[in-house]
């Protein structure tokens, strides 16, 4: 599929507040992307008229109950089918923050067995709670599977902007163990917190900044083509956008965020 | 509502008409009391004579609305109103000191200033920044969460109301100390530790949740402040100039939009316009209103998209006063009158009288006009986004306000008199106050000092508070407000704002209420060296400057006295550094059991960068690069931070020298320009001392310092030196390579090299007789600067 004909949505409700960075990422890219307001979709257009789906950050209603299960209720409940067979189609979708919280709430993340009717995992209040706004390191922990980094050599260790309250990634107590090897087994593990050198942040604060169960930062499902992080790719496209560029003589062109959204366009192109 | 004051007339609604025409004076100011309209006698005799014209009794609901525009929050009473100073009278001290300044300086690169709820400049020929910073002082002492998050709310709507699209957010706080004794707290005064959490929470609460990065402020303790916290919510917008529609004409339909109508909010400005008492929680509450970032975000998607598209005439927001205030200043605006019908207001829940309807303050609301043809598009963008919007009425040509319920007239009001009430003629004196310089002996151990200086609350790190505000949403914060890995606190934050540009926006603040307590005037001029020389700092220039007045009651002389002086300030240094202001508020009454606030005056500074690739940042960058010292250090310590250290507050309060203050604002933009400068701060709390260890441990390195070469007059004392607080002084790090140019640029300026980057990460400042006087790591700074407000306070 040739780039200029790739077409991304960017999926909007009221309390979404990402979205036009994340259009931005992907024009860059020189890919099509669209913001669409829910209620568009639902009314005029279709999922299927687009090869990507992002659910980008921002306090989908407010996040009231528990962030992103009101968008994630809501979805399953108008688009449900369509969403199952983008899905089935293999076709990517990404969620960033607020975004990753819907996908888990959807079943969709870390949908072991395809799409669960339950969450199978949390993204709980942070800890130590409250609302953060800071960059942390994150390894890169996959082998392959995982679309939107396959080529990041594994063991990479990248630099992102987290901003939520809500992103303590974790399993039911019991099964915390059993799930941990399925992510493992399944090559489901994208990134964990570390340290600027790539040392895992074991559950220390500020370098794993909301308590995540083994310094989760973000994962896919088996197929590797739905992702789900806490950072933001997004806000870290540009160099001008990294906490201490006024240090550096020179900076690469671009920031870390660039590399998940070229990933995902490389693999579009290659998938015709 | 009760006795022969009031006729309930037969309706199915409540609705009084309230017996004016036959009151005495003790009536009129009892039904002013128990109206809850906050009118006094010279104002109740002015409505009993326009009704004895008309020769019939007010509603309520005319009455309601009087009170709402006449009170001090809509009208700006004392600024607008007679000063009797000094054997002379003030005309109106806005006018007088604020609109003249900018008159004078009149740049062309003002587009529109002091006709709206927010300024509006130039950003580049198609493009504006529209500003706006709001005083929520009041309902944040009842309700902090609530009324800090409103305040948000409120001062974001200031900025749709001018058609732009807000990108940044700007909260400077003022608490009691948090430590404050319980014992001491009066009934009706909330713990300071209680009202931090709850201010901080609502404004990031409110911000996050909008997607609009917070990116500048700062935070300041004060006993004054126990009872009467202060918080300031300030909001930068951006619109394209063509797309700034104000002609809104006859027949245009009204049209309100955003979230329901309710009780919360009933007199928040008359609540605002008066003194907090003990039982302001009691009768207070319902002043405060509950606000939904998420209903507000959904109507900025709407009316962005509907000003893109031109589809409407005007646009106001609905702030102090509800539709009262919003309807009646826009109506007035265009010369028109106005129909409104009440009942079609979607309400929250039933029974609200229509008083209550009309001078309700529920948040999350605009009123747009928009002309007949448009009107079905616009409900659909509105109902796109799911938002609620209602045409409820329209404008007329006469310039009447009518106002029905179900077919009853309960409002028919002239518009000019609305907005001619009374002119207040205030009295004001100001006697200079007389206080000491201490006098205490040069203390042996100055690293103690300064690391104590470090932990104090004013000047210790807010990290813990700026990172539960999300500074980076919409990626377009290119300069932070916590610098680098250790979160060195930037002078000033950029934002770039345009994706096809490099140009960017600077803002910065300056405040300095310690030094109001010796001298108010020149409190005033060092907030606004202040907010200047921070913005320039990080290379911004062409600054425009906005105001904010937190003061005690106006009414008592000696209040008003020091509002002038403070006022004069303002109009003489911006006029000397060509500053003009854009916007400003004012905030009266800040008085509890507990006294009177001490005078506050904020100052806002927005500048631009050319490049925002130019941008300097306080941490230093490399071992061997030069320190030097741009301006002079006078022996300033009245209202220092040192000297409160110490127990004292002093005399000599810092003063400008705005000559000198001019050449050296120049040549750091020169040399920021030309690429000289690798980082920049300005000594302000805690002095050169503190200023250098903070760029150091930013930076991560350390630095020797040498006083003997730093640029001073009659000061002999090494504390001194290295405390004084003096205006319009910068720390500038060269690299070796620069050291000719920027040294041939400062050729004429005072302007010395007082010192080095060193690798060893250590402080080490030398004294007037050459031995070390401070000496520590930098990482022991850092500690002492990072831990008092750290996590879990």
């Amino acid at each position: 599929m040739k780039r200029e004909d790739i077409k991304v949505c960017v999926l909007r409700v009221g309390g979404t507040n990402c979205d036009a960075e994340t259009k931005r990422s992907f024009e860059e890219l020189s890919v099509q992307a669209e913001i669409v307001h829910v209620n568009e979709l639902v009314k005029r257009r279709s999922l299927m008229e687009y090869n990507a789906l992002v659910f980008p950050g921002g306090f989908s209603y407010g996040d009231y109950v528990r962030a992103g299960a009101i968008w994630a209720k809501w979805i399953l409940a108008k688009l449900g089918k369509e969403l199952k067979a983008f899905v089935e189609e293999n076709r990517p979708i990404l969620g960033i923050c607020n975004g990753f919280q819907v996908l888990v709430e959807a079943g969709l993340l870390p949908g072991f067995e395809e799409i669960s009717p339950y969450p199978e995992a949390a993204l709980a209040t942070n800890f130590p709670p409250g609302y953060n706004c800071r960059w942390v390191y994150i390894k890169h922990e996959n082998k392959e599977k995982c679309i939107f980094t396959h080529k990041i050599p594994k063991g990479k260790v990248l630099r992102m902007p987290v901003a939520h309250s809500e992103g303590r990634f974790i399993f039911a107590k019991e099964k915390e163990k059993q799930c941990l090897e399925r992510l493992y087994e399944n090559d489901q593990l994208v990134f964990r917190y570390c340290d600027k050198n790539g040392e895992y942040a074991e559950g220390e604060f500020p370098a794993n900044p909301n308590g995540s169960f083994h310094d989760i930062v973000g994962i896919c499902n088996p197929e590797g083509t739905i992702f789900g992080l806490m950072p933001h790719p997004e806000r870290c496209f540009y160099w001008w956008q990294q906490p201490d560029w006024t240090r550096r003589e020179r900076m690469p062109q671009y920031g870390d965020g660039k590399l998940i959204f070229e990933r995902l366009v490389s693999y579009l192109e290659k998938k015709g | 509502m009760i006795g022969s004051l009031y006729t309930r007339r037969k309706t199915s609604f409540p609705l009084f008409e309230v017996n004016t025409l036959e009151a005495g004076e003790q009536q009129l100011l009892e039904i002013s009391q128990e109206m809850g309209i906050g009118l006094n006698l010279q104002e109740m005799k002015a409505v009993q004579e326009y009704f004895r014209k008309r020769k019939r009794n007010p509603t309520d609901v005319e009455l309601q609305t009087i009170g709402q525009t006449w009170s001090e929050h809509c009208f700006h009473k004392t600024f607008k109103g007679k000063i009797k100073f000094d054997g002379a009278e003030i005309d109106s001290l806005f006018k007088t000191y604020i609109v003249k300044a900018t008159e004078e300086i009149n740049p062309s690169w003002c587009f529109s200033v002091f006709e709206d709820n927010a300024g509006i400049v130039r950003f580049d020929k198609d493009y504006g920044i529209a500003i706006k910073v709001e005083t929520h002082n009041h309902p944040s002492a009842i309700e902090p969460f609530g009324g800090a998050a409103t305040g948000v709310g409120g001062v974001i709507r200031d900025v749709l109301g001018v058609w732009a699209d807000p990108i940044a957010c700007t909260d400077v706080l003022g608490f009691g100390p948090l430590d404050y004794d319980y014992e001491k707290l009066q009934s009706g005064v909330k713990h300071p530790k209680y009202v931090y959490m709850g201010v901080v929470a609502g404004i990031g609460s409110y911000g996050n949740n909008m997607g609009i990065p917070t990116v500048n402020g700062a935070i300041y303790f004060d006993e004054s402040y126990v009872g009467n916290v202060v918080v300031y919510c300030g909001c930068i917008g951006l619109l394209p100039l063509k797309k700034f529609k104000r002609k809104a004409k006859p027949s245009d339909i009204i049209v309100l939009a955003g979230g329901k109508t309710g009780r919360d909010g009933i007199h928040g400005v008359t609540f605002a316009s008066a003194e907090l008492t003990e039982k302001s929680e009691e009768i207070s509450r319902p002043a405060v209103q509950i606000a939904n970032p998420i209903e507000e975000e959904k109507l900025k998607r709407a009316i962005i998209e509907i000003r893109d598209l031109e589809l409407a005439s005007a646009i106001t927001d609905l702030g102090g006063g509800g539709l009262s205030s919003a309807l009646g200043e826009t109506a007035k605006k265009f010369g028109c009158g106005a129909i409104v019908e009440l009942e079609k207001i979607p309400l929250k829940h039933p029974g609200l009288a229509p008083w209550e309807i009309y001078v309700s303050e529920s948040q999350e609301r605009m009123l747009l006009t928009v002309p007949l043809e448009n009107l079905e598009l616009v409900f659909e963008i509105f109902k796109k986004e799911d938002v609620e919007a209602t045409a409820i009425g329209k404008y007329t040509e006469d310039m009447v306000l009518r106002l029905y319920y179900e077919e009853e007239k309960v409002t028919e009001l002239d518009i000019p008199f609305l907005f001619e009430p009374p002119k207040a003629v205030r009295i004001a004196e100001y006697k200079p106050m007389n206080f000491a310089e201490p006098e205490f002996p040069e203390p042996e151990n100055l690293t103690e000092a300064l690391m104590q200086l470090l932990s104090s609350p004013n000047i210790a790190s807010k990290e813990s508070v700026i990172r539960t505000y999300d500074h980076g949403v919409k990626g377009n914060t290119v300069l932070k407000p916590l610098q680098g890995e250790y979160g060195g606190p930037n002078d000033a934050a950029i934002i770039k704002p345009l994706d096809g540009s490099w140009k960017g926006i600077t803002v910065s603040c300056g405040m300095n209420p310690n030094y109001g307590k010796i001298d108010v005037y020149w409190m005033a001029a060092s907030a606004i060296d202040e907010s200047i020389r921070n913005n320039v700092a990080v290379g911004g220039r062409r600054i425009a400057l906005l105001d904010n007045f937190t003061w005690g009651n106006p009414e008592k002389p000696e209040r008003l006295g020091s509002l002038v002086r403070a006022c004069e300030a303002c109009y003489d240094f911006a006029t000397v550094f060509k500053t003009p202001f854009i916007s400003g508020k004012d905030s009266l009454y800040n008085e509890s059991p507990l006294g009177s606030v001490t005078p506050t005056l904020l100052i806002t500074a927005l500048g631009i960068v050319p490049d925002v690739r130019s941008a300097v940042s306080m941490d230093v960058k490399a071992p061997n690069n030069l320190i030097y010292m741009v301006g002079k250090t006078f022996k300033e310590l009245g209202g220092s931070e040192y000297y409160k250290l110490k127990g004292f507050l002093g005399k000599t309060v810092p003063k400008v020298q705005p000559d000198q203050a001019k050449k050296t604002f120049e040549a750091i933009t020169e040399a920021i320009d030309l690429g000289l400068v690798k980082a920049c701060h300005d000594p302000s709390e805690g002095g050169l001392a503190v200023a250098a260890a903070e760029m150091a441990f930013a930076g991560g390195y350390g630095m020797e310092l040498d006083l003997r070469r730093a640029p001073r007059k009659d000061i002999n004392r090494n504390d001194f030196i290295l405390f004084s607080e003096s205006n319009s002084r910068f720390l500038v790090e060269v690299s070796e390579k620069s050291r000719e140019d920027f040294e041939a640029l400062m050729n004429g300026k005072v302007c010395a090299e007082i010192g080095r980057v060193t690798k060893t990460p250590r402080l080490c400042v030398h004294g007037l007789n050459g031995g070390a006087v401070v000496e520590a790591s930098v990482g022991d700074l850092l500690s002492s600067w990072k831990r008092p407000l750290s996590r879990g306070v």
